[in-house]
């Protein structure tokens, strides 16, 4: 399809601006002044709305396919908290009017929403206190690291590392080396569980944090989580709990119990709402008693009187982190998600994804590797190497998803597993949807052994077939040139 | 619960195909020690309950109020089919576009979304997007480090407060040296920043308008810090670029800018929109997607996720930086935005924006002991000085129904009597008068 600029044409005009009603002044001086005009597009309205609309129809989503993006979280997004978000109430609140004289009381509406949130985060969670000002999962964990370096550094002592598994996410890792530590990766064990033995050789008095996935990133919970939290604890190490896999576990074990110190959320993810082409998100971080006095400012406190009011009086607060109270329409969302679905229907997401979850792995583990082989929670990571041997990738298997209208996992991650095919279902998925995918990664299988060229040819029915992404990076083009 | 959809007898099935009697049977890696000791929430609610519940949440906050607050976050007129084009499900349920083949649409947005922010700053290559403007002005700061490889920062302090804190937020476990640099009639002061500036300094961070509302030329800034080896970057409100001198045209390496004004609503503090567009020769030192055009096997063109091996996600504890989801929906916005404001809707746009301000400045100017700061051109915004503490003044507004503006003395000191005033293209001549009419009882009461 053409680009909008493209499809410009000189003179043509979209938006209807009101006209100038107060009497002219002289401008700015030249200096001031831009001399080259940005060339942006001129198009009609029609134009620009068939042009976004046809655009729209070229992507998979979870509104039109099945989406089982591993890590991802990809389940049904309710409509009623779009509808929600776009209340004028809340779209056209200046975030700065709360801090202005008296000005809290123009905003006590959406205060409510980010001051009961973080309540109910705890509540799930476990944790003493929560802030909501992290913008995305990586936004959380910079945040988390820079609370524990607060922490030691009160101590008289900031240390040196950060200890990661090798099956973490790289957010993990890049946002620890961000806040300035270095990275200790600690291998997986034939489990699929940090190597307890080689992180207890490696815990020493120097080491800041480690960062935890529980479920991990191959789906699998590490019962051993509690021994790592106490052997962290014995050298004052602390203890981070990335929470992008919460959904797994909603109401049936909190971090907060296991010992963890930090944990991030990924809104965005557990807590339905729409991640939009890559975002936005929502990373809000709790903490345990410990570190509540270096939470982000402002907090919110409540008067006697039920007002609630900024806070900024904290003198060993590792400062501001986001400009305001962090992405307040996506916090909305996964509050009005949270109250609709209350105490059971949180239960019974965790227990259908991982139901679902289970399903697609017991259904598949015949036709195609299942590296660590057990119950698994809210995802399962397979491995293409059987299909490998006969030239077969992970990349070729998603290929020929794609094909048939089903949005690939994620693949090639976790990085310890080779060949990875990393599949969650998400408990908004019907069984029969289920059954559709598990017929074609039986076919894809199949072809794998009789015809391996059919899946290295896939997708024949998009409206590009498979690109060249070398090519993309030798000759870099980022943007339309005007001609 | 109406959310999951299996039935009683799919449930009994999906058991019996797994090989287990119960869903808790699926759990049991949970010990009974690391269960959850409390899950004390309150019971659902149906979705009718939900909405009038955060209906009557909405109607606490004060939408009605005549806003002439600004401070780096302003309310633009969002024509309607931004909310009817970023609002398609096919746009907003889906996530970041892994796979070419199925995501298309996405990636040709987010391109077109690059040469949009290109055309605006000058610059030659735009990210898909950051979190906000705050983190773009750490991530160019970072950026700036890793190209120079020296730890000196001069930070003019014309840059928002708020993005002032937030870089000492990020920065404090790291060995950056700061120095701030004040203003002085309104613009940066040159005397000052060339005083610090030398071949330790990696960068220089500037905005432009700056906090005060106040418009500058930072040519001359460039051309010295360059001359030491010293990059700069400079923070800009995309508005003001249908009229201000470009970071291009000013030599600037790094352009970022908080890109809320770009069609997306106040929503009281976000999801916002962080831009980033550089000089080419540092595209590969950059945070962030970027998306590029390629060619499928057919010769066709189409568009990936490219120079993937700057991202957490491969280069993981050298990455570029920690980023992964980011601000997509916001810079689509952003993109269909404006291609309906477009080319010469943008120049308007700018023009309204003058105009309205100066009348503004011009009608506060004759309230009796108000001054009107004029030692430098502003865009949009602007300050004026009171007879009396702004922060009184700005309670009386409210009454009134005005959001009367920024008090500065909140965060400078010795401002206690300025207030920072702002007037966009939604304000009619009528509002404006109306304003000053407001400021002139509450003054003189
Ligand atoms: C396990 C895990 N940790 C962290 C992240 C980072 O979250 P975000 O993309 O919101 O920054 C993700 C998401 O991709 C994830 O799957």
């Amino acid at each position: 399809m053409q680009l909008i600029f493209e499809k410009s044409k000189p003179g043509r005009r979209a938006v209807k601006l009101p006209r100038l009603d107060v009497p002219i002044k002289t401008g700015l001086a030249a200096k001031y002044l831009r001399r080259k005009e940005a060339d942006l597009p001129q198009a009609s309205e029609l134009d620009i709305v068939r042009h976004f609309t046809n655009l729209s129809r070229m992507n998979f989503s979870v509104d039109t396919n099945f989406y089982p993006l591993g890590s991802c979280t990809m389940k049904y997004n309710p409509k009623f908290t779009e509808k929600i978000a776009r209340m004028e109430g809340f779209s056209d609140i200046h975030p700065l009017i709360w801090q202005l004289e008296a000005g809290e009381k123009f905003a006590q509406g959406a205060l409510e929403v980010v001051y009961q949130l973080e309540r109910l985060l705890s509540e799930i969670t476990g944790m003493s206190a929560f802030t909501t000002q992290p913008l995305a999962g990586a936004h959380g964990e910079l945040t988390g690291v820079m609370l524990i370096a607060a922490y030691h550094k009160a101590k008289g002592n900031r240390r040196k590392y950060v200890i990661v598994p090798d099956s973490s996410h790289g957010t993990n890792p890049a946002s620890a080396a961000i806040a300035g530590y270095e990275v200790v990766v600690i291998p997986s064990d034939k489990n699929g569980f940090m190597d307890l033995e080689i992180f207890k050789s490696k815990l020493n008095p120097d080491v800041a944090a480690v960062m935890l996935t529980c479920p991990n990133t191959l789906g699998i919970f590490e019962s051993q989580i509690g021994q790592i939290c106490e052997a962290a604890h014995k050298v004052d190490a602390l203890v981070y709990y990335d929470g992008a896999n919460l959904n797994a576990i909603l109401g049936k074990a909190r971090p907060g119990d296991f010992g963890f110190d930090v944990v991030h959320l990924n809104l965005h993810k557990s807590f339905g709402t729409p991640h939009g082409g890559g975002g936005p998100g929502s990373g809000p971080v709790g903490v345990s008693k410990k570190l509540d006095e270096f939470l982000p400012v402002p907090r919110l406190i409540k008067d006697a009187d039920g007002t609630i009011k900024p806070e900024f009086n904290r003198p060993k607060s590792i400062g501001r982190i986001a400009p305001f109270y962090g992405n307040f329409g996506v916090m909305l969302r996964a509050y009005a998600y949270i109250l609709f679905l209350g105490k059971s229907g949180l239960i019974e997401v965790a227990e259908a994804a991982v139901l679902n979850a289970n399903y697609c792995r017991v259904k598949l583990k015949e036709y195609f590797d299942l590296p660590y082989d057990r119950v698994c929670m809210h995802e399962c990571v397979f491995s293409a190497t059987r299909q490998k041997l006969n030239g077969v990738s992970a990349l070729d298997i998603a290929k020929y998803l794609i094909e048939k209208r089903i949005h690939p996992p994620t693949i090639y991650f976790p990085l310890i597993v080779p060949e990875a095919i990393m599949i969650e279902p998400t408990e908004t998925e019907s069984k029969e949807t289920l059954d559709n995918f598990i017929k074609v990664m039986k076919e894809a299988a199949a072809f794998a052994i009789s015809d391996p060229q059919r899946l290295k040819d896939a997708p024949q029915n998009t409206q590009v077939s498979r690109l060249d992404e070398a090519k993309a990076v030798r000759d870099l083009d980022l943007r339309w040139h005007p001609l | 619960m109406n959310f999951v959809p299996h039935t009683q007898a799919d449930i009994q099935e999906m058991l019996k195909a797994i090989g287990v009697s119960s869903v808790e049977d699926l759990f049991k890696d949970i010990s009974p020690g690391l269960r959850a000791k409390s899950f004390n929430l309150p019971q659902g609610l149906s979705e009718l309950e939900v909405v009038e519940y955060c209906r009557n949440l909405s109607s606490l906050n004060s939408s009605g109020l005549k806003n002439f607050l600004g401070a780096g976050f302003y309310q633009h007129f969002i024509p309607a089919a931004v909310d009817e084009l970023a609002g398609r499900s096919e746009f907003y349920t889906a996530y970041t576009p892994y796979q070419p083949e199925s995501s298309q649409g996405w990636l040709q947005s987010i391109y077109e979304y690059q040469t949009a922010i290109c055309e605006l700053t000058g610059l030659d290559v735009a990210n898909a997007s950051l979190y906000d403007g705050g983190t773009a002005i750490f991530e160019a700061a970072m950026m700036a480090l890793r190209i120079t490889g020296r730890n000196k920062i001069i930070l003019d302090s014309g840059v928002n407060f708020i993005y002032r804190s937030m870089l000492y937020s990020y920065t404090a476990n790291l060995n950056i040296e700061f120095v701030e640099t004040q203003v002085v009639h309104g613009q940066s002061c040159r005397e000052e920043v060339y005083k610090y500036l030398d071949d330790k300094t990696a960068a220089i961070i500037l905005q432009n308008p700056n906090f005060f509302g106040a418009v500058d030329d930072h040519t001359d800034i460039v051309e010295k810090a360059h001359s030491f080896g010293c990059l700069v970057i400079e923070s800009v409100y995309p508005i003001s670029l249908g009229m201000l001198k470009t970071p291009a045209e000013m030599g600037v390496d790094i352009a970022v800018g908080e890109g809320q004004s770009l069609g997306l609503p106040l929503s009281f503090g976000g999801p916002y929109l962080g831009f980033m567009c550089v000089k080419k020769d540092f595209v590969r030192k950059m945070p962030g997607r970027i998306v590029g055009a390629t060619l499928d096997k057919e010769g066709k063109r189409g568009f990936v996720l490219t120079l993937q091996a700057r991202e957490q996600h491969i280069r993981r504890e050298k990455a570029t930086s920690n980023i992964c989801s980011n601000q997509a929906l916001c810079a689509l916005r952003a993109v269909i935005y404006l291609s309906l404001i477009g080319k010469e809707g943008l120049k308007e746009l700018a023009e309204l924006n003058y105009q309205k301000s100066e009348f503004a400045k011009e009608l506060l100017a004759k309230i009796p002991k108000v001054e009107v700061k004029r030692s430098s051109p502003t865009f949009n915004e602007f300050t004026i000085v009171l007879p009396k503490r702004v922060d009184h003044v700005i309670k009386k507004m409210t009454a009134k129904g005005f959001i009367a503006g920024f008090p500065l003395g909140k965060y400078y000191k010795g401002m206690d009597n300025y207030l920072l005033v702002t007037v966009t293209e939604i304000k009619s001549k009528d509002n404006i008068v109306d304003f000053a009419k407001a400021l002139e009882e509450v003054l003189v009461a």
